[in-house]
């Protein structure tokens, strides 16, 4: 199949050799005063730019950050809810059966005899098929080989809660001094931005929010910013109306930055708590589209602030979360992540990759399709629930 | 995150400097480097074991080819496998003894189901069809109308019952519709489902049985973790699955669950969905999925942009001249021209296996290009042709002429002259692995090519 393209191939090959061999030799030895001033004015040029593009963001976020420590009594959203509920619902230890049972399986069959070079790396598979991915699940193996030596453990069950000890420490080392709670605004109307690629449960993560929000007594505003796909206003609507929120929509096709900056007047004006902001589902890949996302950020916050920019991440999603995590984080200063479809079997490892290298708290869990299923992360409750 | 297998697999057999047949000891470790990168391609670890045990037959029965590296021939034991797991080459739509064809659209909740049924129906309807779509997703909150939508962008269509409550009737209802009015094609939409959930997986069993599809179609994103395994399991325990649809492959995931759907379900992926229009679903191609599994470049991408930009005849008298170090500056402004079409240089650089290696990113390659093609063509065209001349007094016209400085010429002459003679040893097999650059940066011993 190559054969034949070979010449081409090559001809490319040389020019590409002789680009970086000619770009890496200025760089590593640079020559001529007149080169490397210009090399340098460069750079600094190119700094410049950058800075003055960030500027104004950074310092906005400053201050957001400045006006979230004003807000401390303002705890997250959903425990209070939990509480009030009436009808008694399943626990996430409940709906974790499924993956509990799984991972006690693959344990007992790692602790099966004793201790040996099969145990861990039994256990190195068990967190690899929880979606943990190898590093990370190399990196917690590691650490529990050394913790189990350190302490003397040669026993299964000691082994086993060592290892919801290392597990939880992933969660609580990167959780220093955070809050997985949701900020408010100091001031009115709160604007949280959802983002995520498409099909992962952003419109109903939403929805699901207004209601929660709506049963606490805030006044709710929905913008659908999500003008791409076929429906999805009309999606949106549905939610409105199941909890009592208000809908700012436009044409489909429309500028979402606009159906945002829209909505935040209207939220502002009807003295509404809370603005949630619906986004089209796009490929972390995709520029244009990463671009249009920052843009809508940056348009609200010409008027408001962004005090959540959360990203909904499916359970069922594998090693390319890590990615979409960074890029969405680039994009839009992504604050925290909403992992949804956490009640089928997928086990949603890929969360502590997430926490543990980028430092993006998991702030809620998407357990079911109806209009309650959802609820904050606690770390302690999710290992346990994987380990028991 | 791991290099690319390839880069990986270099890695060890530079270690080892082993030749010709390798030892057991060195395939265990080859063996778990393959794993690894399988893994991290999010492919499954039971089908992931399955399948290194596969290879680790082939490569006991192996031939051992003299050209090849041990590396290479490892690639392409490893890819050849790959391909048979994923199904030989694109395999269509099977026919229905008689009409309508029934194509039932199955799979967990924002996989993509509807985007995929839409996409299906405007794929038919440009092949001369008449397809029906049936919107029996009555779960999700404007599942219709958004079917609906896509139908009309697609000139196709929609059976829709707004207020109806048993999708199982809905999809009857369509059914003698479809076969009442002559459609050729029934495609129908259902609501997404997990598949630990008993009753909604029952009720997709029920909706089966009353169509009796040509074709069952489970719909997998490619983004897709280890869950692919028990996704395939339990929907192909409940309903017969045909075929899968692989959705929103135009991220930069590396798609292993491509590979577990096939090796659980045993059936093709037909189709790949690659952007969000209408237009965008693909016959599946397994050659180019092996090659995005093992993180092998975008070879193929890559051949087909250089196919598009460089002349056939072209390619091969410069190659000739390349073997033979006459390749002058005149030519490489030429040749530059033809791979500046196949996109930013960065970009290619990226697509070429073993590339990732060196810095590309950090070195500007993009802003330096001018600098240096400003510098040719500050040269005569005797110059270009002749590079030895370039000396003295012309050394300073032409920086001069390119507004930069003598030293920069000199690098480039010396540059040139370097990877001439680099890429005259390299064309005539007599480099070994990992040369040096003038630069300093080693060049990965094989490119996978």
């Amino acid at each position: 199949m190559l054969e034949g393209l070979l010449p081409q191939i090559l001809v490319g090959l040389a020019l590409v050799l002789l680009v970086i061999g000619v770009v890496a030799a200025r760089r590593r030895r640079p020559s001529g005063r007149r080169g490397a001033t210009r090399m340098k004015d460069l750079e600094a040029m190119e700094r410049a730019g950058r800075t003055a593009v960030e500027t104004p963001t950074r310092a906005e976020r400053d201050k957001g950050e400045e006006e979230g420590e004003a807000r401390e009594e303002e705890a997250g959203p959903l425990p209070e809810t939990a509480e009030a509920a009436a009808p008694p619902r399943p626990t996430l230890r409940d709906r974790l059966v499924k993956s509990r049972r799984f991972f006690a399986a693959r344990l007992s069959e790692a602790f099966g005899g004793g201790v040996d070079e099969d145990t861990w790396e039994d256990l190195e598979a068990a967190l690899i098929q929880a979606d943990v991915g190898v590093e990370t699940s190399t990196k917690i193996v590691a650490r529990l080989q050394v913790a189990a030596k350190e302490r003397g453990v040669s026993d299964a069950a000691e082994l086993k809660g060592l290892l919801a000890e290392e597990l939880i420490a992933l969660f609580d080392s990167v959780e220093l001094g955070r809050d997985r709670a949701l900020a408010f605004a100091p001031e009115p109307p709160t604007v949280w931005l959802v983002v995520g690629v498409n099909g992962t449960g952003k419109t109903t993560t939403i929805g699901k929010l207004a209601s929660d929000l709506s049963h606490r007594g805030k006044g709710v505003a929905l913008a659908a910013a999500d003008t791409f796909r076929a429906a999805a206003d009309e999606q949106l609507q549905v939610w409105a109306r199941r909890s009592s929120a208000q809908l700012v929509r436009h044409q489909p096709g429309a500028d979402p930055g606009a159906v945002a900056f829209d909505a935040f007047r209207f939220a502002r004006a009807r003295g509404l708590d809370v603005l949630l902001i619906d986004t089209a589902g796009r490929l972390h890949t995709k520029t244009p589209l990463m671009d249009e996302l920052s843009k809508i950020r940056r348009v609200v916050e010409k008027e408001g602030s962004v005090t959540e920019a959360l990203l909904v991440l499916d359970a069922t999603a594998g090693q390319n979360g890590l990615a979409q995590a960074r890029k969405f984080t680039q994009a839009a200063g992504v604050t925290g992540v909403v992992l949804t479809k956490l009640d089928g079997s997928a086990k949603g490892g890929i969360a502590l990759a997430i926490e543990s290298e980028l430092g993006l708290p998991i702030k809620l869990i998407g357990v079911g399709e109806g209009i309650d299923d959802l609820e904050p992360f606690d770390p302690k409750t999710f290992v346990d629930a994987l380990l028991s | 995150m791991f290099d690319t297998l390839s880069g990986r697999l270099d890695e060890i057999f530079t270690r080892l400097r082993g030749r010709g047949r390798l030892n057991e000891k060195q395939v265990d470790e080859v063996l778990r480097e393959i794993r690894l990168a399988l893994l991290d391609a999010d492919v499954s670890l039971r089908v992931v074991k399955a399948f290194v045990k596969d290879v680790r037959e082939r490569a006991a029965g192996a031939e051992i080819h003299k050209s090849l590296t041990p590396a290479q021939q490892v690639i392409k034991l490893v890819h050849a496998a790959l391909i048979d797991m994923l199904g030989k080459e694109a395999s269509g739509l099977a026919h229905a003894d008689r009409p309508p064809r029934i194509i039932l659209i199955a799979g967990l909740q924002g996989s993509g189901k509807t985007t995929a049924a839409a996409k299906l129906a405007r794929l038919l309807k440009s092949q001369g069809r008449r397809p029906l779509l049936a919107a029996c997703d009555l779960q999700r909150p404007a599942a219709i109308r958004q079917l609906q939508i896509l139908g009309e962008q697609a000139g196709v269509p929609t059976h829709a019952e707004p207020d109806a409550a048993d999708p199982v009737a809905v999809a009857g209802r369509a059914l003698a519709l479809s076969r009442g009015e002559g459609y050729t094609d029934l495609i129908v939409d259902t609501a997404g489902r997990l598949n630990v959930d008993r009753e909604l997986m029952a009720q997709l069993a029920q909706i089966h049985d009353a169509l009796d599809p040509t074709e069952t179609l489970l719909v997998c994103d490619a983004m897709t973790g280890q869950e692919a395994v028990n996704v395939a399991e339990a929907f192909s325990s409940e309903v017969e699955v045909t075929g899968v649809i692989l959705t929103k492959l135009d991220g930069d995931a590396r798609g292993g669950a491509a590979l577990s759907m096939t090796y659980v379900t045993g059936r093709p992926i037909k189709f790949a969905g690659v952007g969000e229009k209408l237009a965008d679903l693909e016959a599946f191609y397994p050659d180019r999925m092996a090659s995005r599994i093992l993180g092998m470049g975008d070879v193929l991408t890559l051949i087909e942009k250089a196919e598009s930009a460089f002349d056939e005849a072209e390619a091969k008298k410069m190659e000739e001249k390349l073997r033979k170090a006459d390749f002058t500056f005149e030519d490489f402004l030429s040749q530059m021209q033809a791979l500046k079409k196949m996109g930013p240089m960065s970009q290619v650089l990226g697509m070429l296996p073993g590339m990732s290696k060196l810095p590309v990113g950090d070195m500007q390659i993009d802003e330096q290009l001018p600098r240096i093609e400003a510098i040719i063509r500050s040269m005569t065209m005797q110059e270009r042709n002749n590079p030895h001349l370039i000396k003295g007094s012309r050394r300073s016209r032409i920086a001069r002429g390119s507004g930069t400085s003598v030293q920069e010429v000199n690098k480039l002459v010396k540059q040139f002259d370097d990877v001439r003679k680099m890429v005259k040893m390299m064309s005539s097999g007599k480099a070994g692995g990992g040369m040096r650059l003038p630069g300093g940066l080693k060049v990965p011993p094989n490119l996978g090519l």
